[in-house]
């Protein structure tokens, strides 16, 4: 592969949110907190939902992993902030379809910023880093509190 | 069969060595050539272990200890002149000090389970250092939670080593046993075993060394070393994987109860009685990794042939030209600097996490390991999640490790624009 697949992998968006991860605090007020961890390569998150009746009032996260998965926690919390938990559920089976090559059945217009790992399919090592965050946030709305890995 | 050997009158030839290793001539990722740097996980084999294995299962197959027949015979002689092979190769005694096992895991294993059980105790001490593999840490803890002893952990210092001062603080009456690792996977350092090995004794402690790292890179002697218990594996020297050794002092094997009861460990079983087999068979239950001893074998003698202070003159220059490089890259941090060390290196790259480290080498056909390396403790202790590291071999090349520096001046590129 030459290095220009690695630019699909290492796309703009993915490099901008892995260096200022946005929503990367404690949430004071959250109602939900569940930890998402990978042995395997160490990255370990921390997920905080404010939840107000099914929507997603606030939501944050800490800790530490590889741009993949840091990347992919910001955008995800910026995309179901505010959204309903059904949504974000919905979210993250498309989200999962896209990182595993499968059709998404929407536009990239349609996905935003979530197009940006699309590339992630190139690298099947790279899933569970990309997915890791979202595992942990359905783990939360699922109402389950004990770690989340995604070995 | 005569094995192919290097011929050990010539000087260190390392293209010609590499020629040996069929691996280390294919591609991947479209058309890269294959720079292999992760030989603390496991090392390429020779094709001299490669044709062992196929001429033990084309022609020698059988079961061993059992048949009177020609092949149980052949294969029978195969495996204990293997036993010989391993006791030459780390200068014990006798084949009966020699056990083969599954990896260092296992022998490691066997002695919690075995001599631990009927000698560790409550409020006993089992001194481990700070940085073993997970491998050297958790037989301990479940044993020490077993039986209410007390895990205690020799700090190291900032470049990586054993700090021996407070180590002999911590051997106390109560230290029953002493382990750590020859030469630490995570940072290369070597430990002063025979050094450690001696205060353990003088206080009456037994002493493990975990020798994983250890054989591929040092010449053993465990009558040297005056250790109790040597563990490796077959698979980070150049052997089969699923394979290993523990050596054990012959007069504590003896005293010892079996680990795993099974075919091959007992001389007689009755319904109201076993009869224990000698050693070292009291510790082999079932039929065995045949194979595997064979290759191992095969692998050894590949190694005493190219003669392990060769390897090791090698891997140390590689070690030393590679640090070098390394320390071009802006923002490299290297995480072990012991002043003895194996030729491995581990480091971080500021800004970037290990994980797209390694991916981002792995397109240019770069295999490192990136991780905790089974050493969580450790990665605490520098306080990084993870770390790159680049593990050298025997077949490793100066221009391998110019293209390790190329590759992360790539990384460098892609996160930094």
């Amino acid at each position: 592969m030459s290095s220009g697949d690695l630019r699909e992998l290492y796309q703009q968006v993915i490099l901008d949110h892995n260096r200022n991860p946005r929503n990367f605090k404690e949430l004071p007020g959250a109602t939900k907190k569940v930890e998402g961890y990978n042995p395997l390569c160490g990255d370990h998150y921390t997920v905080f939902i404010e939840l107000d009746g099914d929507v997603i009032k606030d939501i944050s996260f800490t800790g530490n992993g590889c741009a993949i998965s840091k990347s992919s926690a910001s955008v995800m919390t910026s995309t179901v902030k505010g959204k309903r938990t059904d949504d974000a559920e919905k979210m993250f089976e498309i989200f999962h379809k896209l990182v595993m090559g499968e059709p998404a059945g929407l536009s990239e217009a349609e996905l935003g910023r979530l197009a940006a790992f699309s590339g992630v399919s190139e690298f099947p090592a790279r899933v569970k880093c990309a997915t890791l965050a979202w595992h942990t946030l359905h783990n939360a709305l699922q109402g389950e509190q004990e770690v989340v890995t995604t070995e | 069969m005569t094995a192919v050997l290097p011929d050990r009158k010539t000087a260190y030839d390392v293209e010609r060595i590499r020629r040996d290793f069929p691996i280390l001539h294919r591609t991947i990722r479209g058309g890269k050539k294959l720079v292999y740097l992760d030989n603390a996980a496991t090392t390429q084999k020779p094709q001299a272990v490669i044709d062992r294995l196929v001429t033990y299962y084309s022609e020698e197959n059988s079961n061993v200890h059992r048949g009177v027949h020609y092949l149980s015979e052949v294969a029978t002689a195969a495996y204990e002149s293997a036993r010989t092979t391993v006791k030459k190769f780390i200068h014990a005694r006798d084949e009966k000090e020699i056990v083969f096992t599954r990896g260092t895991t296992e022998g490691i294993n066997l002695v919690t389970s075995s001599w631990g059980r009927r000698h560790v105790g409550a409020g006993d001490e089992v001194l481990i250092t700070a940085i073993e593999h997970h491998s050297n840490i958790v037989p301990w803890q479940l044993l020490c939670e077993e039986k209410g002893a007390k895990l205690r952990i020799v700090p190291v210092n900032d470049a990586g080593e054993v700090i021996v001062d407070e180590f002999a603080k911590l051997l106390t009456k109560r230290t029953k046993i002493v382990a750590f690792g020859h030469a630490s996977n995570a940072l290369g350092t070597i430990n002063p075993a025979k050094k450690m090995i001696a205060m353990a004794h003088a206080n009456g402690s037994l002493a493990l060394v975990d020798g994983a790292q250890g054989v591929p890179h040092l010449t053993v002697d465990v009558q040297d070393l005056d250790c109790d218990f040597y563990a490796f594996s077959s698979h980070k020297v150049y052997g089969p994987t699923g394979i290993g050794v523990l050596y054990g002092e012959q007069a504590l094997l003896d005293a010892m109860p079996p680990y795993q009861g099974g075919g091959d460990m007992i001389l007689s079983v009755s319904f109201e009685k076993t009869t224990y087999n000698a050693l070292p068979y009291k510790f082999e239950a079932g039929t065995p990794n045949i194979s595997g001893v064979i290759g191992m074998a095969a692998a050894l003698d590949y190694v005493t042939a190219l003669g392990l202070p060769n390897i090791a003159a090698h891997e140390q220059d590689l070690l030393r030209y590679a640090t070098g490089r390394l320390k071009e890259i802006p923002g490299i941090r290297i995480i072990g600097t012991a002043a003895e060390k194996a030729a491995v290196i581990s480091f971080t790259l500021e800004g970037v996490h290990p994980h797209d480290i390694g991916t981002i080498l792995d397109q240019e056909g770069i295999a490192v390991r990136t991780g905790h390396h089974c050493a969580q403790p450790l990665m605490m202790r520098f306080n990084v999640p993870a770390t790159g590291r680049a593990s050298f071999g025997l077949y490793n090349t100066r221009e391998e490790a110019d293209a390790l520096v190329a590759g992360l001046h790539k990384v460098v590129e892609v996160f930094r624009g």
